[in-house]
């Protein structure tokens, strides 16, 4: 285990985290009591940050099971919230039940054993077809189209697209062996540094609503400034990938755009269903998939631009 | 009915409580909302709809612990006393009170057994409905037994809670539950006004118990709980 790098790692994040709290603790104890919701909020996330940071230094000593494990684990709560808002009938209960019981452990199970081939084909091929030829069997034709719909779409985004992240682990760049893991480290704090990053320039900078009808709070300013700041982290954490910090600003430009688009859909998803958040597992946050939605688009693009490129 | 006097929870009931509870948080990430009412030291009567055996389970999965070890659901004694294997489940794992729907003995009599449970301090869990809810009604129309227990016992606050998504979770006639997030969400506390009719007030309550529900079934965002609704994005 690239051991310097780790630790880097680790202080660097702490640092960001307990100026984080610090910064919070500050304007909690300079604000009016009761604390207005904003304040309680910021600081929930806050603290769930420590935690979230927390659980994936856990499962990074734990190499390529940890990994593994916990992306699955993602998988099924982001599913779990997925299909919760989804319309479904009492004739899917059998659907519903594969992409759980089969579905997740399969397609982790492809990714745990490096087998690329099924891995990019067993979702979009097989359980694209095999999903509504089971719900059709069932006989029950209401609102079938829909309901299909919605159900490729949630393995698609919770299922494939999330297990993208550990599948890095399976890349044999050249004269970067062993060091797999750092690629997943720098591609979550690109991508999850660049919805931080775009939320703090949106506050101070946002004037222009970028799309009011589906998201209140995504500026140009926030966008823009999000985006070139987090190219920059992406350059300053080039240490970490067989990137030149020019290539990893291009490629963290191009995870974090796509991570954008991700947390554009995820609202218009949760538009159009009416509800504020995916769930209520990340206290503050909302659900798995408020947190994951930008690292959902980005990491099958940046899986593939390495792939493509450097191996 | 035997072991009435007895009610504290054996060691199979706090094992199979804890255990469960376990269960239905892992399942379905279940989390209390308490919209209008809180947890408290109240003896209660929880009323609830009803679509899924997985319902109760739910409900006292949010309560305390202290207060799961008082309460006990009320269930059809036609159905969980018809084998030795359900009666075992109801009564000597799950702690239920076993009532009969169709009674002639007075022995039977369903709500001197539940008033009996009351008067012992417990709380209750009731499903007004009678029965699991199979159609396309949110809520079926209320039986009695909910206005003869507050007209007897007025002490005892009836909360209403909505049990959120269970019947997507466990269908009826399905054993293995889907994960899908649930919410009970416990509504303010409702009693008999002065005068007020038997149907009258089991109206109410149901209205009281619909008005509950985060995201009613019509597909139909404008008409959604506002609390619920406002999208936010922000990391």
């Amino acid at each position: 285990m690239p051991m310097r790098e780790i630790l880097i790692l680790i202080v660097g994040l702490t640092a960001v985290l307990i100026t984080a709290s610090l910064v919070a603790g500050i304007l909690s104890w300079r604000a009016p009591k009761p604390l207005p919701s904003t304040l309680i909020n910021l600081n929930q996330r806050i603290n769930a940050w420590w935690v979230m940071v927390l659980a994936i230094t856990v499962a990074f000593f734990f190499g390529r099971h940890g990994m593994t494990i916990l992306f699955a684990l993602i998988s099924f709560a982001a599913l779990r919230e997925f299909v919760t808002l989804t319309h479904t009938r009492r004739s899917d209960h059998w659907v519903l039940l594969g992409m759980f019981g089969i579905i997740i452990p399969f397609q982790y199970w492809l990714v745990w054993t490096a087998w690329y081939g099924l891995f990019t084909i067993f979702i979009p091929v097989y359980c694209f077809l095999l999903m509504p030829a089971i719900t059709a069997l069932h006989g029950d034709t209401e609102r079938f189209l829909e309901r299909v719909s919605a159900q490729q779409w949630a393995v698609m985004i919770s299922v494939y697209c999330v297990s993208h992240v550990p599948a890095l682990l399976t890349l044999e760049v050249p004269g970067f062996e062993g060091r797999n893991l750092l690629l997943i480290a720098f591609l979550i704090i690109a991508v999850q540094g660049s919805d931080v990053l775009q939320y703090i320039f949106g506050k101070l900078f946002g004037r222009h609503l970028m799309s009011p009808k589906v998201s209140p709070s995504k500026t140009w300013e926030g966008l823009i400034g999000g985006l070139v700041a987090s190219s920059l982290l992406g350059a300053l954490l080039s240490f970490l990938t067989p990137f030149s910090p020019l290539q990893a600003a291009g490629v963290a430009f191009i995870a974090c755009l796509m991570g954008f688009l991700g947390g554009l859909v995820a609202s218009a998803i949760k538009r159009d269903q009416g509800v504020k958040d995916w769930g209520h597992l990340i206290e503050g946050h909302g659900g798995m998939m408020d947190r994951a939605d930008s690292l959902v688009f980005a990491a099958p693009v940046f899986f593939h631009t390495v792939r493509y490129f450097w191996t | 009915m035997s072991k009435l006097g007895t009610r504290t929870f054996t060691m199979l009931q706090t094992v199979t409580s804890v255990g469960l509870s376990a269960l239905a948080w892992a399942v379905t990430g279940v989390r209390p909302i308490w919209n209008g009412s809180q947890p408290s030291d109240r003896q209660r009567i929880y009323f609830a709809n009803h679509a899924s055996h997985g319902d109760f389970i739910l409900l006292s999965a949010c309560l305390s612990e202290k207060e799961r070890a008082r309460t006990h659901a009320v269930a059809a004694a036609d159905y969980w006393g018809k084998s030795r294997l359900r009666r075992f489940i109801a009564q000597d794992m799950l702690s239920s009170v076993l009532i009969h729907r169709q009674w002639t003995d007075e022995a039977q009599n369903p709500i001197s057994i539940m008033l009996s449970v009351l008067d012992e301090g417990h709380s209750l869990i009731v499903f007004p409905e009678g029965t699991r809810n199979m159609t396309d009604q949110p809520l079926l129309p209320f039986r009695s037994g909910l206005y003869n227990l507050s007209m007897a016992r007025p002490d005892v606050e009836l909360i209403p809670c909505w049990i959120e998504n269970m019947s997507r979770v466990l269908p009826k006639g399905q054993f293995v539950p889907v994960p899908l997030l649930c919410r009970v969400v416990f509504g303010a506390p409702i009693a008999i006004a002065p005068g007020e009719e038997r149907r009258a007030f089991l109206d109410r309550a149901r209205e009281t118990l619909l008005a509950l529900n985060p995201r009613p079934p019509a597909h139909d965002a404008e008409k959604w709980n506002p609390v619920f609704r406002k999208t936010s994005c922000d990391p």
